[in-house]
């Protein structure tokens, strides 16, 4: 049982005019088992809390603090977290020219687990788990996310998460840009994933379509740099029939 | 439709992004002007020249004023069967008909080298690689050559040409590829790291044939390599291939001129460098790079096809990397022309993408710079010298060459 806590997390990024404050004090506990969907309109800062977390060196932490099981996140570099558990399934993933998908992916699960896989369960490994995400076997072929479709991209992503076995998964927009046969393959691997239980999730998101197929235990409502309302599942329901202005409006007012 | 002319300089600054280079600029032609084997026809260079201007002339110095050799480089071979290696004198006829110097180190050498070894490649003879081993023991010893590579006529040959240790060496390459014949040339500097070395490779694509060179600079202190590619026949194919990794204080020059006087050949360039000094010593820990590439479709070279690259990559800030591409068309009527040039700052986002995925920064940048180089060391089709350039490029790195070869591996 792991716990991920986000305390009063204040973030900026440098601007044109100078630090601009992004993150204005995020709270947010999560534990292994659960999944949390944050839910918030463009630009409210929710790829900047999956940035922060998992280390991007554009985003400077201003104050608060992040811990995995009391351990200082914020301390470490950007491997070391996800050496600690934590993995970033991203909304624009980056390509890699040159670097085999196959060849990238060995050496990240080498670096997770502390050893090379052996060869043979390895290559059987990520055939299935490439099966199970219906890719092409060609994929392990071409260079990470070059030329990749949208929705290749965000396959790859949580074929990476589902190799890698994180205690804390945060997916940001993985379901934009999917097609709804691709976008039920992705949340399919996504609960593979979670049925261990050993994993928490934070599944970033604009739109309810993706919480079909993956269920939030909790609900938080994201609007201008911080969460605004939270809830259970239910929270889903009502911004899907309200939207998010009664939020915005309400936080443009605070 | 008449001369037009793209040429572009680039003097890169650390800060610029990868940008792709296309200026134009009014036509000059870069073809030389004078081809002689007298090195008294070749002024002594003032810096100011064209040709000279990106190179450090007092690197050169010893080169350029051209005593005659104290040492010869040391020379080991493997040959397959058929293949004829035998030693020309400065007078043998032979020598008359190769394509001729054209600036003062590349008639030095073939003057000081005073004769020149000659590797024959018949149409029959083993298609193993030819490979010739060149070593100099120290830095001080200066050392000429003239080596002559005539493959005939229908003949399929590869040849490795590898120099290693140190040495100040002048030298001319002079190739022949026979009509229908193919060669694939690998020319390697990994030399130690005091080394001096100008080369002129100068080549001629017969009718039909093929040239595929692989140029790797991956070691020496100064280096300067001229390839020169003309054609003597239509349906000559000429791919010229390299890189280059350039450290603090190291400067790496390759230049090339490929002369399309005939019709319906093709040219193809891809270079690709990476550059990383030390931000903390000054003027010494910069590390350079020249590529300078010069096409020139004559009048006459109807259905010319040709495209050249070059791509630089900058590992820190104390890094100088030069790219010129200047292609000139004296004919409308050809297959087509381009070329592109980008020098681009190492990328942060990647790194970040590996990272996050538990890779430690090191083992990240390896990645990434193994996978720049790779596009084109997976096109030398040598798996052996292939291991070796990907081994010297993460010595370079400052990684133990570590043998170990995920991607052949996890396809096994
Ligand atoms: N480097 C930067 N410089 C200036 N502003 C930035 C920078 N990075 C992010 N921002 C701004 O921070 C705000 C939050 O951006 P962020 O990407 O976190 O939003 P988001 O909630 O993920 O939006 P979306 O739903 O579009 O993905 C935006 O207004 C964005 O323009
Ligand atoms: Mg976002």
């Amino acid at each position: 049982m792991a716990t991920l806590e986000i305390r009063d997390l204040h973030v900026s990024v440098e601007a044109d005019g100078g630090a601009r404050e992004i993150l204005r004090g995020v709270d947010l506990t999560v534990r292994s088992g659960e999944t949390h969907a944050i839910m918030g309109p463009n630009g409210s800062g929710k790829s900047t809390l999956a940035y922060s977390i998992a280390g991007h060196p554009k985003y400077t932490i201003t104050s608060g603090t992040v811990t995995l099981d009391g351990a200082d996140v914020l301390a470490m570099t950007v491997d070391e977290r996800a050496r600690a558990g934590l993995f970033l399934a991203m909304q624009y993933p980056v390509e890699v020219p040159g670097v085999s998908v196959s060849n990238f992916l060995r050496t990240s699960v080498t670096a997770i687990r502390g050893e090379a896989p052996k060869l043979r369960t390895w290559v059987k490994e990520m055939k299935t788990a490439m099966e199970g995400l219906a890719m092409d076997p060609s994929f392990s072929e071409r260079n990470v996310n070059e030329g990749f479709s949208g929705g290749e991209k965000k396959r790859h992503e949580i074929l990476q998460m589902e190799l890698l076995q994180p205690k804390f998964a945060i997916l940001d927009e993985t379901d934009s840009g999917l097609d709804v046969d691709a976008l039920k393959v992705v949340s399919e691997g996504v609960n593979r994933v979670a049925s261990s239980g050993t994993v928490g999730t934070l599944l970033i998101t604009h739109y309810t379509r993706i919480l079909r197929y993956i269920k939030p235990d909790f609900v938080h409502v994201f609007v201008d740099g911080r969460v605004v309302a939270q809830g259970g599942p239910e929270l889903a329901d009502e911004l899907e029939a309200n939207g998010y202005d009664v939020y915005v409006k309400a936080a443009a007012g605070s | 439709m008449s001369a037009s002319a793209v040429a572009a300089s680039a003097a890169i600054t650390p800060e610029n992004r990868e940008r792709e280079v296309s200026l134009t600029a009014p036509a000059k032609d870069h073809a030389p002007r004078v081809f002689s084997r007298d090195p008294a026809d070749f002024p002594v260079p003032t810096g100011r020249e064209e040709e000279w201007r990106f190179t450090p002339l007092r690197r050169f110095a010893r080169l350029l004023e051209g005593a005659p050799a104290t040492e010869r480089l040391e020379w080991t071979s493997e040959t397959p069967i058929g293949v004829v290696i035998d030693v020309l004198a400065a007078d043998d006829p032979a020598l008359l008909g190769l394509p001729l110097p054209v600036d003062r180190l590349s008639a030095l050498a073939v003057a000081n080298a005073d004769g020149a070894v000659r590797v024959t490649i018949p149409e029959d003879a083993g298609t193993e690689p030819v490979v010739l081993r060149l070593h100099g023991d120290s830095a001080d010893a200066l050392a000429w050559g003239h080596l002559v590579i005539d493959v005939r006529p229908f003949a399929q040959a590869t040849v490795v040409l590898e120099h290693t240790g140190s040495a100040h060496y002048g030298e001319h390459l002079s190739v022949v590829v026979g009509d229908g014949a193919t060669l694939r040339l690998v020319h390697l500097q990994t030399w130690d790291a005091d080394a001096i070395h100008a080369a002129h490779v100068s080549v001629r694509v017969g009718r039909d044939a093929t040239f595929r060179s692989f140029q790797a600079s991956l070691g020496g202190s100064a280096v300067r390599v001229l390839e020169t590619v003309d054609y003597s026949g239509p349906g000559g194919d000429a791919e010229l291939l390299g890189i280059f990794f350039s450290k603090a204080g190291q400067h790496l020059e390759h230049r090339m001129l490929v002369d399309h006087a005939v019709p319906h050949c093709r040219s193809n360039v891809l270079y690709k460098g990476a550059l990383t000094g030390d931000p903390e010593a000054g003027e010494d820990g910069i590390a350079r790079s020249v590529w300078i590439g010069d096409v020139l479709i004559r009048a006459a070279a109807v259905g010319t096809e040709t495209y050249e690259l070059n791509r630089n990559l900058l590992l820190s800030s104390a890094t100088r990397a030069d790219s010129v591409p200047n292609l000139e068309i004296e004919t409308g009527e050809i297959v087509g022309a381009g070329h592109a040039s980008a020098t681009g700052r190492f990328d942060d986002e990647q790194l970040f993408y590996l990272q996050a995925r538990g890779i430690p920064a090191d083992i990240a940048t390896r990645l990434v710079v193994r996978g720049f180089f790779a596009e084109v060391i997976t096109r030398l089709g040598l798996p052996e010298w292939e291991r070796l350039l990907q081994d010297r490029i993460d010595t370079e790195l400052g990684f133990e060459a570590s043998g170990d070869h995920d991607d052949t591996e996890a396809g096994e």
